[in-house]
């Protein structure tokens, strides 16, 4: 199936559990928020699903398109087509961008073939142009110095030159200002289409004015608790959370 | 792969490149073991003048009379055995002009480490140097026509006494250190180089030395006289097989930059894991003139280095910039001196190192100001890299400044590379290896543009092969 599929997933770090028989399936082509109060496990998800070691899978799978990827290293994962937007990306000092993306994408290049320099060049440019990054940051190092916003920016630059059919974006509203969150949904938004799957994590209904996602999912404690269209976002937002909670809580 | 560590078999000392042999007969072999009796083996074969063998035979009295420096060095020289040790390995003949001429298994261990080709792309000059003595030489003609000099160590003083004698162990005296002397006593091959008055060489000079014999100690001696207004570009290279046995490399260097010429001594070092390499370097600057030291070290067992820079005349300036890579069962012992002499001297160290497993990293620098001195400045910077937690780092230095006007700046840090910089990196489509050698790359960069081109190619190839040689 040309899916991102993740089925009855059970992730526990130091004994505790995060995630409990969790699932949700992200057709390509469509673009699926996951909302849900602090603490609910959705960054967990984002890093389990991405292959970080610090989380002990129990029992479930993840498949892209049918392929699975869970328990396989973070980089045949990224080779498999699973991008994660960082919630916090991390510095890396002394690598410029350009090489960074370079190594990335040459990391990519089939046995003997080499990337075109100037059409590589081109191409970041262009990208860079579309979310308004100053093309002098080609030579700063990686997220060094950044401030929040030019580092989610750089997130979205990334995922855009390595082309992934699978976008996991974690909280990448957050520590952006107005400007910056339109800026960085247009980039979201032009790479949308039939070939590729997005899971647009957050916490806040913003985004979501600027991503209108395809369905919209309510995690709490572990799981999912509720799905619905954007309506539920905005729903969400003018209820808050604790609706969700009492409901849950209800049921159990 | 645990939480906080990342793999160490991705990281394990590769060395790969130099890591053949091939079976030798020597002519001269000087036996195994240090007595005076080898120095006159070898001063023989040599057929040396009366007075340098005086020189070799003092020499090995200071040497005998040295204590191993293992109050603050590491206590792995113990591990040396001088009485298992050959000495000099020769094949007697002269080194070769052309590569046609230099016997076929000699000539192919230099081009699988790419020596010619790398001469016929942007060298003024090569030595080949093979165990003890150079099997090729050959300069450029239009330098020789210049009246630049670039020979061995013995032809050097054979035939040019009246040139190098004045200046042959007066930077560095066998006095100076145990294998210093070591060195005096036994030394054959290395480069004595000339650059006339304002002659000054666009393109390098290089020496490549390969130990291919097991055993073995290699002493080779470098001296380089630029004359007033010149400049020379040198650089060196060196590798050896690993054998399970102990080798042994100990050089002297001593570069003569007479008034406002120009030295700078370019070392890229990847001798293998069983090399005990310990050299001694140092430079003598007068007045406007500058020698500056490049130097990375990413092999060998135990390097002890620390190259320096005596400022005597006004004006003089001095930098050591280095590079060290410390692997699984690896110290780099590494430095820089720097000693102000005059007034208006400057001197800049720069240091990065990397520590890689249980590999060990050690800055020990020295810059000495006296209190007559006027308008000194030094700058110092150390940097250390650590990755994963066995890694172990340590920063020794010594300031003495006196005087009035005179500066002195020195910061040092201590960074890591963390497990979740790796998995953001892996995230991306990097290997584990890529990963780190990224990381490594990152953090060298702005030294590395300090390098010639050639060099800073090389060294980044010879740093992913070492981050990345395992990984599977």
């Amino acid at each position: 199936m040309n899916a991102l599929e993740i089925k009855n997933l059970n992730v526990s770090i130091e004994g505790q559990s995060i995630l409990k028989d969790f699932s949700l399936t992200i057709p390509k082509g469509e673009v699926h928020a996951l909302m849900g109060p602090n603490g609910t496990g959705k960054s967990t998800l984002a890093k389990v699903m991405a292959g970080h070691e610090d989380y002990e899978v129990e029992s479930g799978s993840i498949t892209l398109d049918g392929e699975n990827i869970l328990g396989e290293e973070p980089d045949a994962i990224a080779h498999a087509g699973l991008f994660l937007a960082f919630q916090y990306p991390l510095e890396i000092p002394g690598v410029s961008i350009a090489n960074f993306i370079r190594a990335a994408r040459a990391a990519r290049c089939p046995e003997g073939e080499s990337i075109n320099a100037v059409e590589f060049y081109k191409e970041l440019y262009e990208k860079m142009d579309a979310l308004k990054m100053d093309r002098k940051f080609t030579a700063r190092s990686l997220n060094a110095g950044f401030s929040g916003g030019e580092k989610k920016r750089c997130e979205i630059l990334q995922m855009s030159m390595l082309d992934p059919a699978y976008c996991v974006m974690d909280e990448t509203d957050s520590g952006l200002d107005i400007d910056a969150l339109k800026t960085v949904s247009e980039g979201v938004n032009l790479m949308r289409g039939p070939e590729r799957g997005f899971l647009v994590i957050t916490h806040y209904q913003r985004l979501l004015d600027y991503i209108v996602p395809d369905v919209v999912h309510v995690m709490f404690d572990g799981r999912i608790v509720h799905s619905g269209s954007a309506e539920l976002a905005r729903e969400l937002e003018a209820k808050g959370y604790d609706w969700v909670k009492e409901a849950f809580t209800a049921t159990i | 792969m645990s939480n906080t560590e990342v793999h160490d078999d991705a990281i394990n000392v590769d060395t790969e490149k130099g890591n053949f042999s091939y079976p030798e007969d020597y002519a001269y072999d000087a036996g195994v073991g240090l007595s005076e009796d080898t120095i006159r083996y070898i001063s023989d074969v040599k057929k040396e003048a009366d007075w340098i063998r005086e020189f070799r035979l003092r020499a090995l009295e200071i040497f005998n009379k040295k204590a191993m420096p293992t109050n603050w060095a590491s206590k792995d020289l113990e591990n040396i055995h001088f009485d298992k040790i050959r000495y000099y390995l020769s094949k007697g003949q002269q080194p070769s002009r052309t590569w046609d001429e230099v016997p076929d298994d000699v000539k192919e261990t230099f081009e699988r480490l790419g020596i010619p080709e790398q001469e016929r792309k942007f060298l003024a000059g090569v030595e080949a140097q093979f165990d003890s003595e150079a099997a090729y030489s050959r300069m450029k003609e239009d330098l020789e026509k210049e009246g630049v000099i670039f020979v061995g160590s013995s032809e050097g003083l054979e035939k040019y006494p009246e040139i190098f004698k004045p200046f042959f162990g007066k930077v560095i005296p066998s006095t100076d250190n145990k294998f210093a002397a070591l060195n005096s006593a036994t030394f054959s091959g290395g480069s004595f180089i000339y650059v006339p008055k304002g002659v000054k060489l666009k393109q390098p000079l290089q020496a490549y030395f390969r130990i291919n014999a097991e055993n073995f100690g290699q002493f080779e001696r470098t001296l380089i006289i630029a004359d007033e207004d010149s400049e020379i570009t040198y650089m060196e290279g060196c590798t050896a097989p690993k054998f399970e046995t102990a080798t042994l490399h100990s050089a002297v260097v001593e570069l003569v930059a007479l008034k406002n010429a120009k030295i700078q001594y370019i070392t890229v070092q990847n001798w293998s894991s069983n090399v005990f390499n310990l050299v001694t370097k140092r430079g003598m600057a007068d007045e406007g003139a500058e020698v500056k030291w490049i130097d990375c070290n990413i092999g060998s067992r135990l390097t002890m280095k620390y190259p320096g820079v005596v400022l005597k005349g006004r004006g003089a300036r001095g930098e050591v910039l280095s590079i060290a890579l410390a692997n699984n069962g690896q110290h780099q012992d590494t430095g820089a001196k720097m000693i102000h002499l005059a007034d208006d001297t400057t001197s800049n160290i720069i240091s990065k190192s990397i520590s890689i497993g249980e590999g060990r990293s050690t800055y020990r620098g020295q810059v000495h100001m006296p209190k007559h001195l006027k308008n000194c400045k030094n700058n110092t910077e150390c940097d250390a890299l650590l990755i994963n937690t066995h890694s172990r780092t340590d920063t020794y230095p010594a300031i003495t400044t006196r005087g009035q006007n005179n500066t002195v700046q020195h910061e040092a840090s201590v960074s890591k590379v963390s497990a979740e910089q790796i998995f953001y990196m892996m995230q991306r489509g990097l290997s584990e290896g890529e990963a780190m050698s990224l990381a490594v790359n990152g953090f060298v960069n702005e030294l590395l543009k300090e390098f010639p081109m050639e060099y800073s190619v090389e060294l980044k190839r010879l740093i992913d092969m070492e981050m990345e040689g395992s990984v599977g």
